[in-house]
């Protein structure tokens, strides 16, 4: 897909959009006809034209072009494989970065990467991470699906060897179970028991790998309610949102470890962003 | 020559012996303390809307449940007791002894979700989401498991003061029964008006609403 022009697979993605309606549509007829399965069909449509891959084109150019102070591309950003060497490396985190000294995750080292090769200012880069309805996908969720469209079918294996990714993963743990707020909500009320359902929207238990595995491969994705490309870090933003906590910032400290407990209960699944998502 | 190949070779699989055995302990790191664990949240939020920073710092009872579910055991029997009671101690009754409202306006309650997101207006009324996490009327097929089904609740448990009680004091406070229950404390939280709590309590248990049908 990556070969064809961008005009083709624009047609496509736009073609395969009003497929989508007609299926979303035709899985309100049978709402209760293993709505799974239904999801699944839906999914299996549009498999061959993923929207997402107009973003990851554009995050190509992104990725390539040089900006900033220094005017650099960021093709020389290690993501912890190497510099410049993207195929297979978001499956290996957050992970510690001795040149940082902290733990990061895909998101919080690519900005880091914006900072030190480009000589961009964090605030300006994360000031708006996320794009609003019918906006353009913003530099970041065009950056993000770039690169983990380059781990596709890579073996998730989130290293837990030095003292800080073994205490970022311990915090995350205690974050899961943080219940808070007027709701009393924690991740864990919604996250930590099979088979249960919000509505009809399954809710994985990731306290459990298989469950891990499968959400922590298939994030970033492509919210079709939403037509945009959602990253990991937008991921735990909107379940805080709607834990009515305040919200979490962008790259924070509790993101990264909640990530970090992820990825390692995920440890063996396979990399499938961005996929796609109702 | 020979020998120093041979001593590099012992040293090679010494350093071999070595990482294995490294890899096979599994590592340990010391458990995150509640202060470390509440100054990481207070820097990773920030304000927004009508979401403020102190719905981060957690009430004696989200403390206790947070512990309970990653310490072996759970809950201290005599925790439990203490927080059911205070919970049902704190119940407010309606005023006017009536707890029955309009069944109908519950059932807007129960599908309504909004209410105390950031994202929501600060001061609009909220919803109570019931179907989110419970069945209700047989019409509405779109609910969920996380709690239990409360089809035919009235018309199973009937109409008496016990039930009635109990009913309201479960919505007002949700802990008073099961002290780390899912369900958020919707008149103790102030999360639904005492009218809302009477037309949800009319949902459950007046015969004419569909959930007893």
């Amino acid at each position: 897909m990556r070969q064809t022009t961008k005009a083709a697979v624009k047609f496509t993605a736009a073609a395969l959009a009003g497929a989508a309606a007609m299926a979303s549509f035709a899985m309100n007829a049978h709402a209760q006809k293993t709505t799974e399965q239904g999801i699944q069909e839906y999914r299996d449509m549009l498999a061959d034209g993923n929207p997402a891959e107009l973003v990851e084109l554009r995050g190509e150019d992104l990725w390539t072009k040089p900006q900033g102070p220094k005017n650099a591309s960021l093709e020389k950003c290690d993501l912890g494989s190497g510099p410049g060497k993207l195929e297979g490396a978001v499956a290996t985190l957050p992970r510690f970065f001795g040149d940082a000294g902290k733990v990061m995750d895909v998101e919080t080292r690519l900005v880091h990467c914006m900072v030190t090769l480009q000589g961009r200012d964090v605030a300006e880069i994360t000031k708006k991470p996320y794009s609003g309805t019918g906006e353009k996908p913003t530099e970041l969720e065009s950056l993000v699906a770039y690169i983990y469209a380059q781990s596709r079918g890579a073996k998730i294996k989130v290293p837990q060897s030095h003292p800080e990714e073994l205490a970022s993963r311990a915090r995350g743990e205690k974050i899961f179970f943080y219940r808070g707020g007027p709701y009393d909500f924690s991740c864990a009320s919604c996250h930590a028991t099979d088979d249960q359902r919000i509505r009809l929207q399954g809710l994985p238990n990731l306290t459990k790998p298989e469950p891990a595995q499968a959400a922590f491969a298939a994030w970033p994705a492509y919210r079709v309610s939403q037509g945009a490309v959602r990253s990991m870090q937008w991921r735990m933003y909107d379940c805080f949102r709607q834990q009515r906590f305040p919200e979490l910032k962008y790259g924070s400290q509790a993101s990264i470890d909640l990530i970090t407990y992820l990825g390692v209960k995920a440890e063996g699944g396979t990399m499938q962003a961005t996929s796609l998502k109702r | 020559m020979r020998k120093i190949f041979q001593y590099s070779a012992s040293l090679v699989l010494f350093a071999l012996l070595g990482a294995c055995a490294n890899t096979d302990s599994k590592p340990v790191v010391a458990e995150p303390t509640s202060e470390e664990i509440n100054a990481i949240l207070m820097a990773s939020f920030m304000e927004k809307g009508q979401a403020k920073m102190d719905r981060v710092i957690q009430t004696e009872l989200q403390k206790a449940c947070s512990a309970a579910e990653t310490t072996p055991g759970g809950l201290p029997d005599a925790k439990r007791t203490a927080l059911q009671d205070a919970a049902l101690a704190a119940v407010k009754y309606p005023a006017d002894g009536k707890y029955l409202g309009d069944w109908k306006a519950g059932e807007k309650v129960a599908q309504t979700g909004v209410g105390f997101q950031f994202s929501d207006k600060a001061g609009s009324e909220a919803g109570g989401n019931c179907y989110a996490c419970h069945q209700l009327a047989p019409q509405e097929l779109s609910y969920g498991n996380i709690g239990p089904s409360l089809q035919q609740y009235g018309k199973l448990r009937g109409d008496s003061e016990e039930i009635m009680k109990y009913t309201w004091a479960k919505i007002w406070n949700s802990h008073a029964y099961n002290a780390c229950s899912n369900m958020p404390r919707f008149g103790a939280e102030g999360i639904l008006t005492e009218t809302q709590l009477k037309d949800v309590m009319a949902l459950l248990m007046s015969p004419e609403s569909p959930v007893n049908k």
